[in-house]
This record gives C-alpha cells, structure tokens and sequence, in this order.
C-alpha cells in the first residue's frame, strides 16, 4: 500500500443547499502527517467526515487504507481512527471503560482487549486516571484520551479534526510529540485539519490549503513558501492563494463547521 | 447476528453504568412513584365511592395505573440520551466503527425496558406497603412488568426516532409535554372506564397506555387472562412498529448527515 488516502474530485453539498466541497482532490502517503489547512467552513471537516465513512459525497472517489470509501465502508472502518473536534468520549464512564468499549467496538479480539486498553493508557499517560469517570479530566487529559480511543484498532490512517483547538500551548505541543513518535514507531498516515499556521508549519509534512471547498495549494510547508517568495510566512502563502488572511481563530468559532 | 447481540449488550452496559452513576437520577426514580402513588392515593381516596366506579380500594385501581404512567413517561425521555451522544460527537465516533447499527438503538431500547421493568417492581412494593393486593400472584407480576416493559420499549423507540429527525432537546420535550398527559388522562390510569364520557372511552382504546393500564390491573387481580394477553401481543406489535420507525429515521439522519 504506497498510498494511506487518496481522493479524487470529492463534492458535497448539504441538504440546506450549503456547498461544502467543490472537487477536493489529494494524496496522503503511509507515514505522512498532512494538514488541511484553512478557515471554519472551508470544507476541512466536511472532507475529514467523507474519508471517515461518516458523509456520503454526491461525486468524486476516495480509498482509504486500501478500501474503498464508498464502495465497502465496512473495511475502511477497521483501518481508521477518527477524533472528532466534538471529543465523543462518554463523559459516564471511566478512561479504562471507555477505551475497553472502543476496542470491542473496533473488533479487537476480546481476548487481547485488556492488555491493548494498559498499553494505550501508559502510551497517552494516563495510567494513573484510568479508573475515573471522564467526567472529572482536564481538557488536556480528555485530549489525550480522544487520541488513545483513535489508536485503538492500531488504525493505518488517524483522521484528526481540530486536534488542538482550544488547549493551551503546552498540551499542543505534548500531542504533537505524540503524534511525531506515532508515525516513525508505527508508520501511521495522520492526516489533521487545522486553521493554526504554527500547527501546519511545524508539524505537518505537506499540507493542502482549503478554500470554497476546494484545495487552492498543496506541498511541503516549504515549497508553498518558496513558491510565493524569499522569507515568505505560510500567512503569505495563504494571502497569495486566497486573498485574504487566514482568520485568527478562538474558541468563539469551535464547531462552526461540520454541520 | 453474532455482532449484532454482542454489540446491543456491550452498548446497553454502558448504558446501565450511566444509569447507576447519575445518583440523582436513582433518587428520583424511587421517589417519584412513591410520591404519586401516597399524593394521588390520597388526593382521589374517594372516587372509588362513587356509585360505578367498580373497584373498592383507589390504591388498588392506582398502583396499576402509577407502573404504566411511570413506563410511559420514564422513556419517553429516552431519546434525550441520543441527543447527547449527537451534540457530544458520541454518535460519530461510533459511527466511524464497524458497530452494528441497529445495535445502536436495540441497545437504547432494551435499556428503557429494563429501567421500566426495575421502576415496575419498586412501585408493586410500594403498593403493597400501601394496602393493595396481588391476587394474580407471580403470573400477574410477570405480566405486568411484560406490558409496562413493551410499553416502555415502544415509546422510547418513538423518543430516539424522533431525536434523530429533530435533533433539538426544545422540540422532544415540547413534544413530550404536549402528549404524555392526554395520553395518560385518555385511559384509565386514574379514572375507570365506566365513568368516562362515551368519547374519551372511544379514543382510549387506540390508546397503548390504556391496553397497558387495563391489562396491568386485569393482571395483578387475576382477572380475563385472555385480555391480558390479547394486550400483551399489540403492545408487542406497538413495540415492534415503533422501533422499525425509529430504525427508519436512524437511516435518515445518516443519509442527511
């Protein structure tokens, strides 16, 4: 498998008549951490949602981890992890029982459930609150739990929407290690929207910028700079291929998106 | 089918877990009936004088009534719990796995049966420390809780289907509002069929509540069994029709989603 996602002229409108997707087209290799980049309601999510199963697109085709999206969903599923910006963890029950049910879910073999549930709490520290209700985390902890719930299946692709928004700078730079050591330990495909340039520039390997629900630009954070110019910032890359400035995004616009 | 009944049981423990952690929600729950069953016994103590009304103790005719009004409104809220996992993204993280789909609702659903069945039993205690008998005996039980159960079922499926077409918690409890008591006052909950006006005796028969009530009370009297049973096979198919209704807007909300 030389390609984890590759997608093709991917359209979208939603029943209210909103255009969410305009032919999105990319290609994201095994071991690549690639970004979608750009404002609330570019089509990032919408996008995510299509390769996850999760949205049927009205036009385009897209294969995930060898299968095909449309096609067989069924053995997408099996592949993929996928962290919603909402965090989809029941708040209820403990990280342990949580984690145990995704794994079930996600057809592990019962028998190898409990080790895999230690394994992936030790992984995402939080050994130590596993037997607590979700309900008392910290947003950096429940973060951290989302990321193990997608790791659950040991996926080939990991599908990260907003994967930062709202946490403060040090647990963002926590995840990013996470995810660094992730995809040189298991050659895991990431592939993560973001409106953040930092996230984009440090983290990702390329990257797509999104726009009316189209991709204006794709490459390498440094080839988009070099193709606008000397000493250009990924803002300039933006600004060239847009027009404008990518937004400034607080946690005001969080879930401005996906509906 | 194998995953199907594996995943409706997984998914229906975690709904229980939730259940038994919301303490507030099991004070409630065993407050409430009694609440009904002392305020109502009460507050109606005398109706049972009125010549017609057919029944010597009003605890006896109520406790009955105060099982099927407590399934029906029990899981009427069912489908907030469904709203919840949507506005959480709960829904699409199970969405994005292999998990059946239907076991997704069964789950939902089973869990409102098993909660009416629990709720059922806590409000026959209480009966009987207030003075009402069960000459049915353990049939009459077991049935009781059959109809309340199937009840309950049907019309937390009917909840869930319409929290997924709404998906708003305003509309499901406008609606709930709007329906739960007619529905109960259009049976003989707390009211006997004798003394009701001709049209309001028209309208309950189409009524699940009212097939639960009267079945409830035949049951714990030990009285026409072939009623009994007779109501238990159209809660059965109430039950049945609602979760295929559910089931159908279930698809609906992935088509639109």
């Amino acid at each position: 498998m030389d390609t984890a996602i590759a997608c093709e002229g991917l359209r979208k409108t939603y029943s209210n008549g909103v255009k969410a997707l305009d032919g999105v087209s990319f290609a994201v290799k095994p071991g690549e951490i690639f970004g979608l980049l750009g404002p609330n309601g570019a089509g990032k999510s919408t996008t995510v949602r299509i390769l996850a199963t999760l949205t049927r697109p009205d036009g385009g085709t897209a294969s995930v981890a060898g299968g095909d999206v449309i096609g067989d969903p069924a053995a997408v599923r099996l592949r993929i992890g996928y962290v919603a910006q909402a965090s989809g963890v029941d708040k209820w029950a403990t990280g342990r029982e949580n984690l145990a049910l995704q794994a079930r879910l996600m057809r592990v073999p019962p028998a190898a459930i409990a080790d895999r549930v230690r394994s992936l709490l030790e992984r995402v520290a939080l050994a130590d609150a596993a037997d607590r209700i979700v309900k008392t985390y910290s947003g950096g902890m429940k973060r951290r739990l989302d990321l193990a719930m997608g790791l659950c299946n040991e996926p080939a692709v990991l599908f990260l929407d907003e994967p930062t928004t709202g946490l403060d700078p040090e647990t963002r730079a926590a995840l990013w290690r996470d995810l660094e050591r992730l995809r040189k330990e298991r050659n895991l495909a990431v592939l993560l929207t973001t409106h953040y340039l930092e996230e984009a520039d440090r983290l990702c390997d390329r990257l797509a910028i999104v726009d009316h629900g189209k991709v204006v630009a794709a490459g390498t954070p440094g080839e988009l700079k070099a193709q606008v110019g000397a000493g250009a910032t990924l803002d300039d890359v933006y600004l060239a291929h847009t027009g404008k400035h990518i937004q400034a995004a607080g946690p005001s616009v969080i879930g401005g998106e996906a509906e | 089918m194998n995953t199907f009944l594996s995943d409706t049981w997984h998914l229906l423990l975690r709904h229980v877990r939730t259940t038994i952690r919301i303490p507030i929600w099991i004070a409630i729950t065993l407050i409430q009936p009694v609440i009904w069953l002392t305020l109502y016994g009460q507050l109606f103590r005398r109706v049972v004088e009125i010549p017609g009304f057919g029944a010597g103790s009003y605890i006896q005719f109520l406790t009955p009534g105060v099982v099927v009004m407590t399934a029906l409104f029990g899981s009427a809220w069912s489908g907030m719990g469904i709203i919840e996992d949507l506005t959480e993204g709960v829904m699409d993280r199970l969405l994005a796995t292999p998990v059946s789909r239907i076991a997704i609702l069964s789950a939902r659903v089973l869990h409102a049966a098993l909660t009416v069945a629990v709720q059922s039993i806590i409000i026959l205690l209480f009966g009987l420390l207030l003075g009402a008998r069960i000459p049915g005996g353990v049939a009459g039980c077991v049935a009781i809780l059959w109809v309340s159960s199937l009840l309950g079922a049907g019309m937390s499926a009917l909840s869930n289907g319409l929290a997924l077409v709404t998906r708003r918690e305003e509309t499901l409890i406008a609606v709930i509002n709007f329906f739960g008591l007619p529905l109960t006052f259009l049976s003989t909950a707390f009211m006997a069929s004798e003394l009701m006006p001709p049209w309001i005796r028209t309208l309950a028969r189409a009524n699940p509540v009212d097939w639960a009530v009267n079945a409830a009370r035949d049951a714990m009297l030990g009285l026409h069994w072939a009623e009994v049973a007779r109501a238990g096979a159209m809660l059965l198919a109430f039950a049945v029709g609602s979760v295929l209704a559910a089931t159908q807007a279930f698809k609906a909300y992935r088509r639109a989603s």
